[in-house]
């Protein structure tokens, strides 16, 4: 007999191992269909790997040596954060440590001396201030719903948690927009515009550092997709098909519109938050007794 | 195993180039020859580049800007001199300000001819890089090993 803790222990090293190759596999896609979209060829779909594998291999420049501990710092949590959620652990717990491991990246953009990377470093606060709502009205949507935080029960609940939380999941749809780094909202770092301000956090980094903070983001995806799961757990092959779906309208928007100030990324993400996830929420308080099983 | 090959990042300088040779850097970027296939990147960050494309000849305002572009890349690296200018100065040689090609401030490693130079040639001058850029890679490998050994003997 196989007894839950063994199974959370086993999804936390299947994470841990497995996660960074789907995140690279995500992000070589999103490549490549990028590039589709602009009407080029496009890398290989492994180009993330030879990337960082790359990286691995320049030499390291160091601004600060405190860079070195705050960008491991960013890969920890971040790992724990996702190898957390992946045992089922308690989804309170996840966003801390998933905001704590934002957190470390600021500091390690604010340690060296760089304006650039300053910049970068304030919208990356911006950004957390922008998206951490909507990230908290969603656990607590989901709570409302199934009455635990525990993401083990929440998947396990079979309820069809998205007829509950419309409004939750397209505000959390757009704050992954923020998350996954995709235009409009990328301003801190971006995917496309190298040569731009928004290169920002990354500036003062190279070498291994560099190529650590992309092993993070490439878990970070695994993480935030696995959120969209939640929303459809009651079957799988819906969830999967929800989260490529999802995938693809990032990448659409991503290609099809312009980047915005960082003020109306504040607003939009604090708006979006304010009017779907609350009167969602708020329904969902007052009609407890009528749509709830 | 080589990942270095596989993604060649690029920062691009103009030093003082007429923007005949910038114009075909650029367009190797575009749709038509997307050097992306390659895994070639334009960062516009010395720190996250591995080649170091300038154009035009460098005169006495910017070769401080060469060079510090130069050291602010992390090694293994190589440079590649596009247009004639970058070569020798072509025709602005003869201002009073043109120091000449770029090789007289940083080491050059692979020079690209023409005027402006094409985008082919371009691509065929950083595939070129690429070779010089594994062999630099290996002889800091081994220097690497080199040290560590004289480290460990020391201890
Ligand atoms: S080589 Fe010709 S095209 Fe290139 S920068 Fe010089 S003058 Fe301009």
């Amino acid at each position: 007999m196989i007894t839950e803790p063994v199974i959370s222990l086993v999804n936390a090293v299947l994470f841990i191992l497995l996660a960074p190759l789907a995140g690279g596999l995500i992000a070589g896609i999103d490549r490549k269909v990028t590039a589709r979209m602009q009407g080029r060829v496009g890398p290989p779909v492994l180009q993330p790997f030879y990337d960082v594998g790359k990286l691995f291999e320049k030499e390291n420049m160091v601004v600060t040596v405190t860079q070195h501990f705050y960008v491991l710092s960013y890969l920890v949590f971040m790992i724990v954060a996702g190898a957390l959620f992946f045992s089922g652990g308690d989804m309170l717990l996840v966003i801390f440590a998933f905001t704590l491991s934002h957190i470390f990246l600021v500091l390690g953009a604010y340690a060296s001396y760089s304006p650039y990377s300053h910049i970068g470093a304030e919208r990356e606060l911006i950004q957390i201030i922008a998206y951490e709502p909507m990230i908290i009205f969603t656990a607590v949507g989901m709570y409302m719903v199934t009455q635990s935080f525990n993401v083990s029960a929440i998947v396990n609940s079979g309820i069809p948690i998205i007829l509950y939380l419309p409004g939750v999941f397209i505000g959390y749809l757009i704050v992954l927009t923020i998350k996954l780094r995709k235009s409009p909202f990328d301003l801190s770092t971006s995917h496309h515009a190298h040569q731009e301000i928004v290169k920002g956090v990354t500036t003062d980094f190279s070498g291994s550092n560099l190529g650590k903070i992309e092993i993070a983001h490439w878990y970070e995806y695994v993480f935030l997709l696995g959120v969209v799961y939640l929303f459809f757990g009651f079957s799988p092959v819906i969830a999967v098909a929800a989260i490529i779906i999802a995938y693809f309208l990032e990448i659409l928007i991503d290609n099809t519109i312009s980047r915005v100030k960082w003020q109306l990324t504040l607003r939009s993400a604090w708006l979006i938050a304010g009017t779907l996830g609350i009167v969602n929420l708020g329904v969902l308080y007052y009609l407890k007794g009528v749509i709830m099983p | 195993m080589t990942y270095l090959k596989k993604s060649p990042w690029v920062i691009h300088y103009d030093a003082s180039s007429c923007n005949g040779c910038d114009i075909e850097v650029l367009a190797a970027l575009t749709p038509v020859y997307d050097v992306e296939r390659f895994g070639i990147i334009n960062t516009g960050n010395p720190k996250h580049a591995d080649i170091f494309l300038v154009t035009g000849s460098v005169n006495e305002q910017n070769k401080e800007v060469v060079k510090n572009i130069y050291e602010q890349i992390p090694e293994p690296k190589v440079v590649v001199a596009i247009g004639i200018c970058a070569a020798s100065g072509g025709i602005f040689r003869e201002c009073y300000n043109v120091l000449g090609g770029v090789d007289k401030v940083i080491p050059v490693d692979v020079f690209v001819t023409g005027c402006a130079a094409r985008p082919e040639s371009i691509i065929d001058g950083v595939v070129t890089a690429l070779g010089i850029l594994e062999t630099k890679r290996l002889a800091m490998k081994e220097k690497g090993n080199e040290t560590m050994d004289k480290s460990g003997s020391a201890v």
